[in-house]
């Protein structure tokens, strides 16, 4: 992907700034993502067996729980790179908060979707009120409040601003609600007990494959994540140099009145 | 700070007192939420006897929504939140006094809402000290909360639509918090309400402790 070139009234610190998304170093780690996911899906589908019981819905935890795991993994990047941008106010913090609740929705979503194809067959419903899930559903839609608090009208530093007190409470809120719900579940009736029968004697190749889903998933999500910094990066150097152009040219414009009134 | 908290909440409430749109329209929707879900729901049947405490919490969200967007409204026109700021205020004060403006209206709110539950829906009230204990923890984290929400979403032309979308799913531990606490209450053992009650304590605290220290940034940016 190439943007236009930043305007030389850029400051010179970000005349550094790539004009794709690709690096050398990123080139090599998207190689590995594909190559790992080729072997992911390899090993999911043939090379391990069905499970005895779950038969071949086994298939799915080779993916579920690593979705789940990057899920967290964007909310607490995104906290964090709150808390720093309250703290230093630098574009990049919220840049990155952005890039990790985006990418973070993508996979909650994920999450849900698969949790609910699994859960169908095992449960017999696509969904139960379990806390995990519950508390997994409410950070969707927290998620989604903070991508529209950042799409809001506003200047840009307002905008980062009050995005990243969203950003900090992300984390805090999805224990509180987890929490509650973990609560109200035991407090109430049986807690629904998450019994997957697992037996991983049964076969060392499914916990091996349950493992390297976890790796490939978390390359794939580092892959996918450097890449959106990156796009919002250019985004926002596309924008100051938009407003640096239209300044230039007013600028421009004045001179120009001003050189015809002198020559009147 | 509190002498700061103590003025903006004086004058929040003072101008409630002349306008009066809590007492005028918050508070009969709030009545009027009560009736619609007694139409929603057989009035003489079970449901809605088990599904008072619920009911009760969900038209207090619905409330806090409009509160919160009232609260707010006072401070867009012309250009309060700038003379808020000059007149040196703490905002960590400023956050303190909104907070506990609104805080005094939901309660009041609250009670009005007892009243149409016994009523309305023909319950006893037992346990009130649970109750009382309840709603004042509740209320101060759905104070806090909305109070923080709703300066994030304050002065922007989607703030009606943003609003409710950020706060109710935050909301999500206090409404099942004070719901079951109020089942303890009125149709349990009281005693398995308290623990409850700590959980809206805690998520008071959290609240009240970030909006404290994160208001000031908020409020110097518009």
């Amino acid at each position: 992907m190439t943007t236009t070139q930043a305007s030389a009234a850029a400051q010179p610190s970000t005349a550094a700034a790539p004009l794709g998304t690709g690096s050398q170093a990123s080139r090599v780690l998207g190689v590995v993502v594909l190559v790992a996911m080729a072997v992911l899906l390899w090993l999911a589908f043939v090379a391990s067996p069905r499970d005895a019981i779950q038969g071949d819905l086994v298939r799915l935890l080779y993916l579920h729980p690593a979705l789940a795991w990057t899920a967290y993994l964007a909310c607490f990047i995104a906290t964090g790179a709150s808390i720093q941008h309250l703290r230093k106010r630098t574009v990049g913090s919220d840049l990155l908060a952005h890039s990790a609740v985006e990418l973070g929705a993508v996979m909650t979503l994920l999450t849900l979707v698969t949790g609910a194809i699994w859960g169908r067959p095992t449960w017999g419903v696509y969904w139960v009120w379990d806390a995990r899930l519950t508390s997994t559903a409410i950070l969707f839609l927290m998620l989604l409040g903070y991508l529209a608090l950042h799409r809001i009208d506003a200047a840009p530093e307002v905008r980062s601003r009050r995005a990243a007190v969203l950003g900090v409470l992300l984390v805090p809120n999805v224990i509180l609600v987890h929490q509650s719900v973990q609560w109200w579940r035991t407090l109430h009736q049986d807690p629904t007990l998450l019994d997957r029968n697992f037996d991983f004697g049964t076969s060392d190749l499914l916990m091996f494959t349950m493992v390297f889903g976890f790796v490939a998933i978390s390359l794939l999500f580092v892959w996918l994540l450097l890449h959106r910094f990156r796009v919002a990066w250019l985004e926002h150097q596309v924008e100051s140099a938009w407003l640096d152009d239209a300044i230039e040219a007013r600028r421009a414009e004045a001179l120009a009145e001003s050189r015809e009134a002198g020559a009147r | 700070m509190l002498r700061d908290a103590l003025l903006v909440a004086g004058k929040d409430l003072r101008i409630e007192l002349r306008s009066k749109v809590t007492a005028g329209q918050i508070l009969p929707f709030a009545l009027l939420v009560l009736v619609l879900f007694a139409f929603a729901l057989d009035p003489d049947g079970p449901a809605l006897e088990r599904a008072t405490p619920g009911l009760y919490w969900v038209a207090v969200l619905f409330v806090t929504v409009l509160a919160v967007e009232r609260s707010f409204s006072l401070e867009s026109g012309d250009g309060v939140r700038d003379a808020l700021r000059l007149a040196g205020l703490a905002p960590g004060g400023v956050f303190l006094g909104k907070f506990a403006a609104l805080a005094v209206q939901l309660l009041v709110v609250q009670a009005v809402l007892m009243v149409g539950v016994v009523v309305l829906f023909g319950r006893d009230l037992s346990a009130p000290l649970l109750l009382l204990g309840t709603s004042v923890a509740a209320t101060a984290g759905i104070g806090a909360a909305g109070t923080l929400y709703g300066v994030l979403a304050a002065g922007l032309r989607v703030r009606e639509t943003l609003l409710p979308f950020l706060l109710l799913p935050v909301l999500a531990p206090v409404l099942i918090g004070a719901t079951r606490a109020f089942e303890a209450a009125l149709d349990g053992v009281p005693s398995d309400g308290w623990p409850w009650f700590n959980l809206l304590a805690v998520f008071a605290l959290v609240y009240t402790g970030v909006g404290i220290l994160t208001f000031g940034s908020l409020l110097e940016e518009s």
